[in-house]
């Protein structure tokens, strides 16, 4: 969200749903959607069943690969590089949109020398992806009319997390696809709400409806009104800065709401030290999880899917009712029950706060969201922001105004390319530690399985390492056979499993069964400074045969 | 890891569908795999020839086999296995490489079927059993070869054996040495009485079918020749001034079928020769496209031309061996001559002709059926409209044509649309075939003007055997319907048929004697429709059932209520499946079962009058 928020100011796809079953190309870029967000892979399949060319780019050949017109498998973390190297194939041949790079855009000269000497050649050393194939997609993607950018995790959990959404947008800059129909750059989100998450202001540095809490006073100040209590005017902290003030004792007290960072962090094992160091540990949640185990004070909430009144807000940036349907089990609490009742306790008495009250706030201080009443977003089966008043429709794609180019007003702040090093993963590959493991989700499991693992289903599979079939040859493994995965930081031990969608010398593992192998042990907290997300996709690994016991047998 | 393809299989499949392109559809992991895949090109309509390959190479279709043809297509493993598991000739479990289907269908069941099984099962043991594991046996619908009963199909040597002699089948279920010398009759007999005046069998016995210069030499190509001359508008006139109609059972205006297709603005187009011949007791396409199949090849060629398609379809069923050979080579010789490919006898137009064989699944006659049939799904009918002159095949405009229809193209084209239609009646004109079997003294298909009496239909294939009188006579096929001794004047035309609430179908002509068991015939066919059905709309797929286990109820006598509650019940289950059903399986699967119990008070007495 970072990245598309500093280029364009508003972090969210730009895209609607429908749209991307109109497409005419999509770039499915370090995203296996197919597993990880098959709601949005429908509208992806409905894409291509209208004929739209589905080309992705992912180091392992996914499920969502399998129905691609073209596959490539880039090295993990060269994500730059490909970028990079696209962008002088676009411009040499010139491919590039002109009239929007002059009119929309800034900062185009500075791109254009900075990706000079990615020659294809260089691309494919780098990439891993002949050279050939990076300029048959490079054409593909410039030459299409409607084209899209979506990606996921293997954008963002990188260690330059922005840097690798940016060199996607310049993607987008460069060949005008970006604010028309059909043509857009898509973060998927993993859940039904992240991106409502973000729009309600749960970002470090935004108040809702990203108004900027330290740059913009005069939206400050509102907020201060309405709430009769003053804001810092200080951005706070993401998650990964928390962790590092708990390390340096200047977080003491923490409350967690609906996340479980024992289980999901980065290199748990510390992470976890650091929270059992805390004075102070409130967990808010549905289930028992591995934190709220930890915790001082575990409040019981209720089930946000259907025993809570309020609103989601999807991926195409759709605010849509939940409605309430069954009360929750014993003492569990609505949300905003909890928090209200906090609040009261701690002297401020909200009076009785319900969903529809607290919208009703959140849209007289929030302009894109301030057209849409709780009867409007009823009536027309949500509403896309921004929406800035209630004649307002709604808005299917973002961006537009870039191409108002006669007109500055309505055009805004022109979207301003970025110079975009390539840098490889941090935990470098060595003869000690020569795999490079990568993580992800499955279609049936979600991140740490509390979610998921009460659950039953016919795809759950426990965790594997998976090889391919050319290093499981190598390495004398056999699939089934349990072996120790050592990282610079830790061992776990898991079984082989044998996937012809890896190359040589690539390994993976998912986060879904903690209790049964603790992935994370394994992975670096090397963590992008700018979005706070850790490079849980590129550990250096190494795989070990268990020892068998001397005269064992009979 | 998943179940991988013998060498055996994999050869067989790449037989059909060539190498494999890369590592990520079936072929060896290269560098260059590690790093870019591109998608299979879709080859699902391949997927029954694939089929086909697997079976005939393992005598079953294996779980890898299927895994390696469903990574070549691509086709979803589930997909492949419902389409695998809905053909009657497919195995997906190990059985035996040698199944004999013996037909015990209802001309069979008169003509011997009964004395081979009983021979079987004492020589053999019961049905699907294996003496040695090599060979087996099963009972099989009707085989389409009702002219030489009793019959059975030898699926891995891919022959029929008509009229098939139990004690060397015995042998061979056996594994013992076998051999077979089938004195074959002439499976149409009016060409072996010296008459000239035949159109549509006037080429059958008499010219080598095997030869196009044969077929040249005996008029041959003519017709192309004038159809070229005549250009598409002008065929689709002469077509529409013959009035033919269709003859698979629909009786559709072929005409007005050819205009709308070749007016379609889309394209591709295509036209399929539907010689899915399933009907129990028809076997006339079988016989043409034994005898004559250069003239089904060029009949489809003219359709192509009328039409504006460049590629055809002839869909066989798959237990027609010689016909399928025979077909294969006419096809071969045809394009070999220049009068399939880029430049059809040199006029310009492009045509080419892929022979499809089904797999034992008498739905896929159904036109839509036939269409999901070689699109590589499971041979479900699909709901009209569209009608496939706008959504045929791949959902583009076809113009799909039993042979029969196809054959009489020929004709029109040959004497012209003004002698054509001067033969039959104004109404019902051209010539027709009949499929005389069961007890008659000269059974085959015989070649008849519209408004014959089928009394004279029965007459000129030598009346009754051993002259007994006739108990009824089943006509049009299953999904006809018996008639009495009493209505052996009716005439055989469209017009009258649909005034006298019969129909001629696909021309059977089933005659029984007196000596006949009826309420055997009726539970055969209701049995028939029973195991056809595919199973798709609820009318037909428990209608069918219900219609059979109430004709069991009053053969045993352990009526749900009185007989007549039992009637009431067949007679409503009729009426939902005539109504609801999707296809025309349904709609006409209480047909003869109705009329024999209305007409010749079948089932009227406790245990069925006999």
């Amino acid at each position: 969200m970072v990245g598309l928020a500093t280029v364009f100011g508003a972090g969210g796809g730009t895209s609607s749903y429908e749209e991307a079953a109109n497409a005419d190309l999509m770039l499915l870029w370090g995203s296996n959607a197919r597993a990880a967000h098959p709601i949005f892979f429908h509208h992806v399949l409905k894409g291509i069943r209208n004929g739209m060319r589905l080309i992705v780019v992912d180091p392992r050949r996914t499920e969502s690969a399998e129905w691609g017109d073209l596959w490539l498998g880039i090295d993990v973390g060269t994500d730059i590089a490909l970028s990079n190297t696209m962008a002088r194939e676009i411009i040499v041949n010139d491919l590039h949109h002109r009239e929007f790079i002059q009119g929309g855009t800034t900062g185009f000269e500075e791109y254009r020398e900075s990706v000079m000497d990615w020659t294809v050649e260089r691309g494919e050393a780098v990439t891993g992806v002949p050279a050939e194939v990076i300029r048959e997609v490079a054409h593909a993607y410039a030459k299409a009319e409607k084209a899209m950018i979506c990606w996921t995790l293997g954008i963002t959990e990188h260690h330059n997390a922005v840097d690798n959404v940016l060199c996607l947008i310049n993607l987008g800059l460069l060949t005008g696809h970006v604010g028309t129909y059909g043509s857009g750059l898509n973060p998927l989100r993993g859940q039904n709400n992240v991106q409502g998450g973000g729009d309600m202001g749960a970002i470090p540095n935004k108040l809702p409806g990203f108004q900027d809490i330290e740059k913009d006073a005069a939206a400050r100040a509102r907020f201060e009104a309405a709430w009769d209590a003053p804001i810092m005017p200080k951005n706070g902290w993401h998650l990964t800065d928390m962790f590092a003030a708990m390390e340096r004792g200047e977080l003491t007290a923490v409350y967690v709401i609906g996340e479980n960072p024992a289980s999901s962090e980065a290199d748990v094992q510390h992470a976890r030290h650091l929270l059992e160091g805390l004075d102070t540990l409130i967990v808010q949640d549905l289930v028992m999880t591995r934190t709220a185990e930890m915790a001082d004070v575990v409040l019981p909430a209720s089930n946000a899917a259907f025993e809570s009144e309020g609103t989601v807000t999807n991926s195409e940036r759709r605010v849509q009712r939940v409605r309430k349907a069954l009360d929750p089990p014993g003492d569990a609490k609505d949300d905003i029950w909890i928090i209200a009742e906090l609040a009261k306790r701690l002297g401020h008495d909200w009076g009785e706060v319900t969903g529809a009250s607290a919208w009703e706030e959140l849209r007289t201080l929030s302009p894109m969201h301030a057209g849409m009443s709780w009867e409007r977003i009823e009536e027309l089966g949500g509403i896309q922001w921004p929406c800035f008043d209630e004649s307002h429709p709604g808005t299917q794609f973002l961006h537009a105004r870039l191409w108002e180019f006669d007109d500055p007003e309505k055009q805004g702040t022109k979207a301003p390319f970025s110079v975009v090093i390539d840098d490889p993963p941090v935990d470098r590959l060595d003869d000690e530690y020569p795999l490079r493991l990568t993580t992800g989700r499955r279609l049936d499991s979600y991140n740490t399985g509390v979610q998921t693992a009460g659950y039953t289903s016919p795809l759950r599979r426990e965790e594997t390492i998976d090889v391919s079939p050319e290093d499981v040859e190598k390495l004398g493994l056999d699939e089934g056979e349990v072996v120790r995965i050592s990282s610079r930081r830790g061992s776990v031990e898991a079984p082989v499993r044998m996937d012809p969608g890896l190359r040589p010398g690539l390994v993976f593992m998912t986060l879904h069964f903690p209790d049964q192998v603790d992935t994370n042990v394994l992975t670096i907290e090397a963590t992008d400074p700018k979005s706070g997300t850790a490079e849980f996709k590129a550990t250096a690994v190494r795989i070990d045969k268990l020892q068998v016991p001397v005269g064992g047998g009979e | 890891m998943e179940a991988a393809p013998t060498e055996g299989e994999r050869a067989a499949v790449d037989e059909v569908l060539g190498p494999p392109e890369s590592g990520w559809s079936g072929g060896e992991r290269t560098a260059v795999d590690a790093r870019v895949a591109r998608a299979t090109p879709d080859r699902r309509h391949l997927l029954l020839p694939a089929l086909h390959a697997l079976q005939a190479s393992a005598g079953w279709i294996s779980e890898g086999g299927l895994n390696y043809v469903c990574e070549r297509l691509p086709v979803p493993p589930a997909e492949a296995y419902g389409v695998a598991t809905f053909y009657a000739m497919f195995s997906v479990e190990s059985r035996p490489k040698m199944v004999v289907h013996v037909c015990d269908d209802i001309a069979c069941r008169v003509g011997g079927a009964k004395d081979l099984i009983d021979a079987l099962e004492g020589g053999a043991g019961p049905e699907g059993t294996s003496p040695t594991g090599a060979s087996t046996w099963h009972r099989s619908p009707c085989l389409g070869m009702c002219e030489r009963a009793p019959v059975a199909f030898l699926q891995q040597v891919d022959e029929v054996l008509a009229p098939a002699p139990s004690a060397p089948l015995v042998e061979l279920i056996n594994d013992r040495p076998a051999s077979f010398d089938i004195d074959v009759p002439s499976s149409a007999p009016q060409t072996q009485d010296g008459r000239s005046d035949l159109h549509l069998l006037r080429r059958i016995g008499d010219v080598d079918p095997t030869s196009l210069e044969a077929y040249r030499a005996s008029a041959g190509y003519e017709a192309l020749a004038r159809a070229i001359e005549l250009g598409p508008q002008g065929v689709v006139q002469e077509i529409t001034d013959a009035k033919l109609l269709g003859r698979g059972g629909a009786a559709f205006p072929m005409g007005v079928k050819w205009k709308a297709v070749a007016e379609q603005p889309v394209t591709p187009r295509y036209v399929i020769a539907n010689a899915d011949e399933s009907e129990p007791g028809t076997f006339k396409d079988r016989v043409v496209m034994e005898q004559d199949p250069f003239a089904l090849v060029e009949a489809l060629t003219i359709a192509a031309c009328a039409t504006g398609s460049e590629q055809g379809f002839i869909y066989i069923r798959g237990e027609y061996p010689l016909a399928t050979t025979r077909l294969e080579g006419a096809i071969a010789g045809a394009r070999a001559a220049g009068l399939l490919g880029d430049d059809v006898m040199g006029a310009g137009f492009r045509f080419d002709i892929d022979l499809r064989r089904g797999a034992g699944a008498y739905i896929c006659g159904e036109e839509t059926s036939l269409f999901n049939s070689l699109e590589g799904k499971r041979g479900e009918p699909r709901n009209k409209p569209p009608f496939p002159v706008t959504h045929g095949l791949f959902g583009k405009p076809t113009a799909i044509n039993n042979v029969e229809t196809l054959i009489n193209v020929l004709e029109v084209l040959r004497i012209g649309a003004a002698e054509y239609s001067r033969i039959g009646t104004p109404d019902s004109t051209g010539p027709r075939l009949f499929c005389l079997s069961g007890h008659v003294e000269r059974p085959g298909v015989y070649e008849h003007e519209h408004g014959i009496t089928l009394r004279e239909v029965i007459d000129a294939a030598g009346g009754v055997r051993s002259s007994k009188p006739i108990k009824a006579v089943l006509l049009g096929g299953a999904a006809g319907g018996f008639v009495g001794p009493d209505e052996l004047d009716i005439r055989m035309t469209f017009e009258d048929a649909r005034a006298g609430g019969y129909t001629l179908g696909s021309g059977v002509v089933m005659v029984f004697d007196e000596d006949t068991d009826l309420v055997d015939i009726c539970l055969r066919i209701a049995r028939f429709f029973r195991d056809e059905s595919c199973g798709q709309c609820v009318p037909c797929r428990v209608g069918t059932v219900r219609q059979e286990e109430a004709l069991h109820r009053l053969v045993q006598g352990r009526t749900l209520g009185s007989r007549e509650d039992e009637f009431a019940l067949l007679g409503d289950v009729a009426q939902v499946m005539r109504d609801a059903s999707i296809c025309g399986l349904g709609q006409t699967a209480a047909n003869a079962v109705q009329s024999a119990i209305s007409k010749l008070g079948v089932f009227a007495n406790g245990k069925g009058r006999r």
